[in-house]
């Protein structure tokens, strides 16, 4: 008799949390209604349940916003000093985790990510950042040996719906913590966390001003980018957009910093530790849902052991639970919005049409919410669109090298530079490999790490800048 | 007896270790106002500029993947064979209009820049490189690498010192480079291209065209094979330009205005690592 293996359910309970049915815009301190009064809806993407109304910030609120972050600048953060600066930095990395749990809960619900990551990856990375962080405000003279960080004045951060909460920690604290004050806007379909976040701003105390949060989609954005009492932009996103800012602000003499998307080529050798490879190929794909700019979305697996991995990584594909998100069993939650969704499907019929053979895992999908089983394509060429382009999905590209120059001319044929992985036990052939792949970060023997202190960011069209570590504070300071 | 007559040089552009005439046969006049001398100046096409990216690209792997070592001993050469010939960039900066006094100290300077770069090419890397104390059991390093193709647009109002700050930092860092020259005093950009071209550096990693700005800013800007463009000047409308046109392929923009290259505080480590991109590996630690 066969044994039944499937997993009882292990639903976190959501019943200690609170979520505002209203949202208003966190502008000098308090919430407000936009001048307009619009509000639009977040929803859970795993069941298309509304969760909130969220007020829509339009030019007139942007402009409220960016005059209470200048002038909590002039009048108060750019004077403080520098060690008390740290202290409000802290004083929010701590709330946190204080609070960690509900943060946790709040993120899977509004964006569809599983409640193992948001409690276990993102929401300790954000603690981290801001602890991290404040520990800088008054270090600065140590950190550019020869110069002098000054702030830049104030920043407008704008952040994506893939790690809404890690994404405003990696904006909000290195700022803070280099004197700078902010205006930031979440992602139009990930907005509570920021909401939460600002509750926890108060709390702490931080003067009205020095961060400011305010929701709105791409025309509230744009205000923000163009404003011209910004001194520096922010933003996390995909390329398409990310060269619209650049446009936008050639010839204002702004500071930016963009973080755009990827095509990560994830490279396994035949003298791989096989099945640590095929975690590392899952983990790189699959994780959030392949919402991951830096995913490892091309698979590079060397020609005599390809048939042994993609034969081992369709049977690990198919203990994949893609569920309910606050499942503590789910490995795969919803895609975020349905608009995604339809961009994956295509890209999934573009594959299929372009020749090449799929393979998704068995699962089944709920019936409400936006949900996409994991994928992968074999036959496919660096020619193909589902190579070449970003899916931001579960959906991987195979192929196979035999040699580690043509992989390397491989993994580098591709305008973006985020991220690569390379497997192999010989250390001098990691450090080869890792040297001549041209991307701003590198994992070898393991993928989609993350650490405060680990500067991350992209080579050629994946973007400009660092975050994180202390490559992390200079889009933040000029040096003088 | 007859005065003898001068054997007046070509001043053609510096492309990938060779030294072309500009493709299109144009040319632009320059003219000595004091003593009436002119000058036909190669007036640099956008072929002359694809050719030269295609040099540099060229050139790019063979200069990263030389020690820093290397690198640093072929910048002091640039300095040595600079320093042999004063007297003839002397001459040329009198004639484009400096006095002699003035021509001295900016051989001097330009000559002590590159020696100041030279020391700098080892030892960037140890200033802008890191170890992560990652909260996890990896172990992360960070480094930095050169951008690649670098486009540069001189000063335009220096002939020598302008040109080489910009030259000495960009390729110090192991990127390869395709400088415009200044138009309004273009004559000691080619000459340093002979200078350049015997001191062991391998052609096609500085490329040097002269040429109208008006006509070429918008090629060096826009081109999808550059990874970053260093424009020193302050005209709005040229910084303007140059940053939109970055936006194509995310090439990045360094702008350096208002600059006194006299100045000491124009050079420093900074702008070595405008041009670098910082890779950051992880890996884990454990048996």
């Amino acid at each position: 008799m066969k044994k039944d293996w499937s997993y009882s359910p292990a639903p976190e309970s959501a019943d200690h949390i609170q979520i505002n049915k209203k949202n208003d815009l966190f502008i000098d301190g308090k919430f407000i209604p936009s001048k307009k009064g619009n509000y639009f809806e977040t929803i859970n993407p795993a069941n298309e349940e509304k969760l909130a109304d969220v007020a829509e910030a339009d030019q007139s609120d942007v402009d409220k916003a960016v005059k209470a972050a200048r002038t909590a600048y002039d009048k108060v953060w750019s004077k403080m000093d520098p060690a008390e600066r740290g202290k409000y930095i802290y004083r929010i990395a701590r709330l946190i985790q204080e609070r960690a749990r509900e943060f946790s809960i709040i993120e899977t619900m509004d964006g569809g990510k599983p409640i193992r990551e948001s409690r276990d990856i993102d929401i300790p990375l954000v603690s981290a950042h801001f602890f991290y962080y404040a520990g800088w405000a008054d270090k600065l003279e140590y950190a550019f040996p020869g110069k002098k960080a000054v702030p830049v004045g104030v920043a407008a951060q704008i952040i994506p719906w893939n790690f809404p909460l890690l994404m405003a920690a990696w904006k909000i604290a290195p700022a803070l913590a280099t004197g700078n004050t902010v205006i930031l806007k979440p992602a139009e379909t990930t907005p509570l966390t920021a909401m939460k976040l600002a509750e926890i701003i108060q709390e702490a105390d931080l003067p009205p001003g020095v961060v400011n949060i305010i929701n709105g989609d791409g025309k509230t954005g744009q205000a923000m980018v163009d404003h011209l009492d910004v001194n520096k932009i922010a933003f996390t996103g995909s390329t398409d957009v990310g060269k619209m800012i650049m446009k936008s602000v050639a010839g204002t003499g702004k500071k930016y910093t963009l973080e755009l998307g990827g095509k990560a080529a994830n490279i396994i050798f035949e003298d791989a530790a096989i099945d640590q490879a095929v975690e590392g190929i899952v983990n790189g794909i699959f994780f959030n849902q392949g919402h991951v700019c830096c995913a490892g979305s091309r698979l590079f697996v060397q020609e005599s052991v390809a048939e042994t991995v993609i034969s081992k990584l369709k049977d690990r594909m198919e203990t994949l639970i893609v569920g309910d998100p606050l499942d503590k069993n789910t490995d795969i939650g919803a895609i975020n919005s349905k608009m995604q969704l339809d961009k994956i499907k295509m890209y999934v019929d573009i594959g299929q049409k372009e020749g090449g053979s799929i393979h998704q895992s068995s699962c089944s999908l709920p019936e409400k919410g936006y949900w996409h089983a994991p994928t992968i394509f074999s036959d496919v060429s660096q020619s193909h669109r589902i190579v070449q382009e970003e899916i931001f999905g579960p959906v991987l590209a195979i192929q196979t090298f035999r040699t580690v120059d043509e992989v390397i001319t491989k993994a580098n044929n591709t305008p973006y530079g985020l991220s690569g992985g390379v497997w192999t036990d010989k250390g001098a052939k990691i450090f080869q490999v890792s040297k001549a792949i041209r991307s701003g970060v590198l994992w070898a023997n393991t993928f989609n790490k993350f650490d405060p202190t680990s500067p991350f960011g992209g080579y050629k069209e994946s973007g400009i800048g660092r975050e994180g570590g202390l490559e992390g504070l200079m889009p933040y300071v000029s040096l003088v | 007896m007859s005065k003898r007559e001068d054997i007046k040089k070509t001043y053609k552009l510096y492309i990938g270790g060779k030294f072309p005439r500009t493709e299109s046969g144009r040319y632009i006049k320059w003219t000595d106002p004091k003593t009436a001398t002119t000058v036909n100046i190669c007036r640099g096409s956008r072929k002359d500029f694809r050719n030269a990216v295609v040099a540099a690209r060229e050139a790019l792997c063979g200069w990263s993947s030389k020690t820093a070592y290397n690198r640093s001993q072929i910048l002091y050469r640039i300095g040595e064979m600079l320093e042999g010939r004063r007297s003839q960039f002397m001459d040329e900066l009198v004639v484009q209009g400096s006095t002699k006094k003035v021509a001295e100290k900016e051989i001097d300077q330009s000559i002590d820049r590159l020696i100041y770069y030279a020391g700098w090419a080892d030892k960037y890397q140890q200033i802008f490189s890191r170890v992560n104390p990652v909260a996890l059991p990896y172990f992360n390093f960070s480094y930095p690498e050169p951008m690649g193709v670098v486009s540069a647009v001189a000063p335009n109002d220096s002939s020598l010192i302008g040109l080489v700050s910009i030259i000495a930092p960009i390729i110090a860092g192991g990127n390869t480079v395709v400088v415009l020259a200044s138009e309004e005093n273009p004559l000691c950009s080619i000459t340093f291209a002979e200078v350049l071209h015997t001191s062991d550096i391998p052609g096609g990693v500085v490329n040097i065209l002269t040429g109208h700005r008006s006509e070429l800013v918008e090629q060096f800007s826009s081109h999808m094979d550059v990874n970053a463009i260093v424009y020193c000047g302050n005209k709005p409308e040229e910084i303007k330009l140059i940053q939109e046109n970055a936006a194509l392929n995310v090439k990045r923009p360094v702008v350096y205005s208002d600059e006194n290259w006299f100045d000491k505080n124009t050079q420093d480590p900074y702008r070595i690592l405008n041009t670098l991109e910082t890779k950051t590996t992880w890996h884990p630690i454990g048996v």
